[in-house]
């Protein structure tokens, strides 16, 4: 009796582990949306709220490490679950850092409010924003169904990011040469968008951590990296 | 009635049928998606309607790792915990807005099991959102022709009173405008009638070869007045998907049409369906035109509303900006991608994968 009452306390530590994960994952999800209806919104109260939101995150990722190493010490885990507690741990840690990303977006809020930006500008940022949500929608989703067969489709999903990502780059770089007043606004959105592509590349880390996770293999290293965004020059035109 | 008098059933002989009916067989049948969780959270029983809605639930999903708003969270947790009921609202933004008003009650008797119902409120959301949406949208893109006729109309009554030729062109201008407007109004009206749609994934099977036949047999005029040749070898296998059959025939249009628009310079158009697999086995329909080209930095912004390579060009071929709006949006609903491969001076491929199942 001794025995199988120990077990389910362990069992019910690592249930804890992987509900805050799903709570950080909302959470992070949450403010990235939230940070990006701000921008586009120019909506000061929102932008606030997410900041001080991030604080929960990085408290989460906290809770999770203190708890994974008592673990560790104390039950001396091996195989799967040891796998398990490992990728809790980074996936908590991705998740603190796409917070942070959506809070650094939120405190741009208030510099691009500064000048009413045409709504065009924001298009292209809904979307990638929108395509960013999808792949970590779909890779917490994956965490919790287990259901791995998807996952490196989910992974090639960030092609689609990088690409739309040197798109706005360009578009952006564009709208800074038509006049030098959007020089500032454009600057912090060129820098949102990096964020948002980067939320894509934590999205795809998360996904290799469920995969080694639920199968204990590593998915293959061959990920195209389609950001060319390096590469760009908009030349200005000459008056002609 | 009277049949239903002679059915005498003695008491106790076969006792009242709802008494005995089985939980699962009540919950079958439910149009709301209902998920049946145990003390920990844990799936247990997902009804079909919720399997439709969210995916497979495989038993043993906790609901808190699949629904992580955080008021979902605290709903949870706290029903869990002292065994009290709730209600929520939750949304989901991506990959379809969708949102749900969620409750949670103990089951009386089955003890330790929670019955989670989710009541679908999407569309009461996406009437908000398509109001404002529209307002934004079409305003702005009406706004464009409506100023010209404007100005012309000002010409006509003013400067070119008595002049018949100036008349005449003005004219001709406003009426091609007019038009356009009318156009514009069509596709958002499509859009919205889409966007309106549950989300649940179409159901009916749809054969592809004979359905693509058919968009070219109604757009042949098309093909004839941009002087397009277009070739489609039907394949040898029939190949069928489960799709909404009216809506797949204007992904095709749209498609065609585009390839038709603006890879007329090409002069042939090419369409090919084949197999592949992505994130499992799908059905791909490519259009492939020899026109321009499209330029990598625009490829990926393509489907978004409004959005145009070149605003000038895509005005003088009549279009809206909405076309492939209209297509990424039904192929999300079926669960399928639109891929595009260009090379500038070569021309273009559009490709529709929808999965077989």
């Amino acid at each position: 009796m001794q025995s199988s009452h120990i077990v389910r306390a362990y069992d019910q530590e690592l249930a804890e582990l992987g509900n805050r994960i799903a709570a950080m994952g909302g959470l992070a999800e949450r403010m990235v949306d939230e940070a990006m209806s701000a921008l586009v919104n120019a909506d000061g109260d929102l932008a606030r709220k997410v900041i001080a939101d991030d604080a929960a995150l990085d408290e989460g990722q906290r809770w999770i490490d203190e708890q994974a190493v008592q673990i560790i010490a104390r039950r001396q885990p091996v195989a799967d679950d040891l796998r398990e507690i490992l990728g809790t741990i980074k996936i908590a840690a991705d998740l603190e850092r796409v917070g942070d990303l959506g809070k650094n977006i939120a405190k741009r809020v208030v510099a691009v409010a500064e000048m009413r930006q045409p709504v065009q500008l924001f298009r292209g940022l809904e979307a990638l924003t929108t395509l960013a949500l999808t792949q970590l929608k779909e890779v917490l989703d994956v965490y919790a169904s287990r259901e791995v067969s998807t996952i490196g489709f989910v992974r090639n999903r960030d092609e689609e990011i990088d690409a739309m990502y040197t798109s706005l780059f360009r578009e952006l770089l564009t709208y800074m040469m038509e006049d030098p007043r959007n020089i500032s606004p454009c600057t912090h959105l060129l820098f949102c968008a990096k964020n948002i592509e980067r939320i894509g590349d934590h999205a795809t880390n998360i996904a290799e951590t469920v995969y080694h996770v639920v199968t204990g293999e590593q998915l293959p290293l061959d990920r195209v990296k389609v950001d060319k965004s390096h590469q760009i020059v908009v030349r200005a035109r000459t008056s002609d | 009635m009277q049949g239903m008098r002679d059915m005498k059933v003695q008491p106790g002989e076969r006792p009242d049928e709802v008494d005995l009916l089985p939980a699962r067989e009540l919950a079958d049948v439910l149009p709301d998606p209902v998920v049946l969780i145990d003390a920990h959270g844990a799936t247990r029983y997902a009804n079909p309607a919720a399997i439709a809605s969210f995916g497979a639930l495989r038993t043993g999903t906790l609901l808190q790792h699949r629904f992580r708003s955080p008021e979902v969270q605290k709903l949870l947790m706290r029903a869990l915990s002292d065994g009290s009921e709730g209600q929520i609202e939750y949304a989901e933004r991506v990959p379809v807005e969708r949102a749900f008003l969620i409750s949670i009650k103990p089951l009386g008797t089955a003890a330790g099991l929670f019955l989670v119902h989710f009541k679908d409120q999407s569309e009461t959301r996406r009437i908000d959102r398509m109001r404002a949406d529209f307002i934004a949208n079409a305003s702005h893109e009406l706004r464009t022709p409506l100023a010209s006729i404007a100005g012309f109309i000002e010409t006509l009554r003013g400067p070119a009173r008595e002049d018949a030729r100036a008349r005449e062109n003005f004219l001709q201008i406003m009426q091609a405008q007019t038009s356009r407007m009318a156009r514009l109004i069509d596709d958002l009206l499509s859009l919205s009638r889409i966007e309106m749609k549950p989300h649940m994934r179409p159901q009916q099977k749809v054969e592809l070869g004979p359905l693509i036949s058919g968009v070219l047999e109604t757009m042949s005029h098309l093909m004839r007045d941009y002087d397009v040749e277009v070739s489609f070898t039907p394949p040898a296998e029939p190949l069928s998907v489960p799709g909404d059959r009216d809506e797949l025939i204007q992904v095709f249009s749209n498609l065609l049409e585009n390839a038709c628009k603006y890879g007329q310079e090409g002069k042939r158009v090419e369409i090919s369906i084949s197999e592949g697999y992505g994130s499992g086995p799908e059905a791909i329909v490519c259009f492939r035109d020899y026109g321009p080209g499209i330029a990598e930095e625009h490829i990926p912004r393509l489907t978004e509303r409004f959005y145009r390579v070149d605003v000038e060009k895509s005005r003088v071929r009549n279009g809206t900006g909405l076309g492939l709006a209209i297509v990424k949006h039904i192929l999300t609903r079926h669960e399928g991608r639109l891929t595009i491969h260009s090379t500038v001076g070569e021309g273009s491929t559009f490709c529709v994968h929808l999965p077989r199942g």
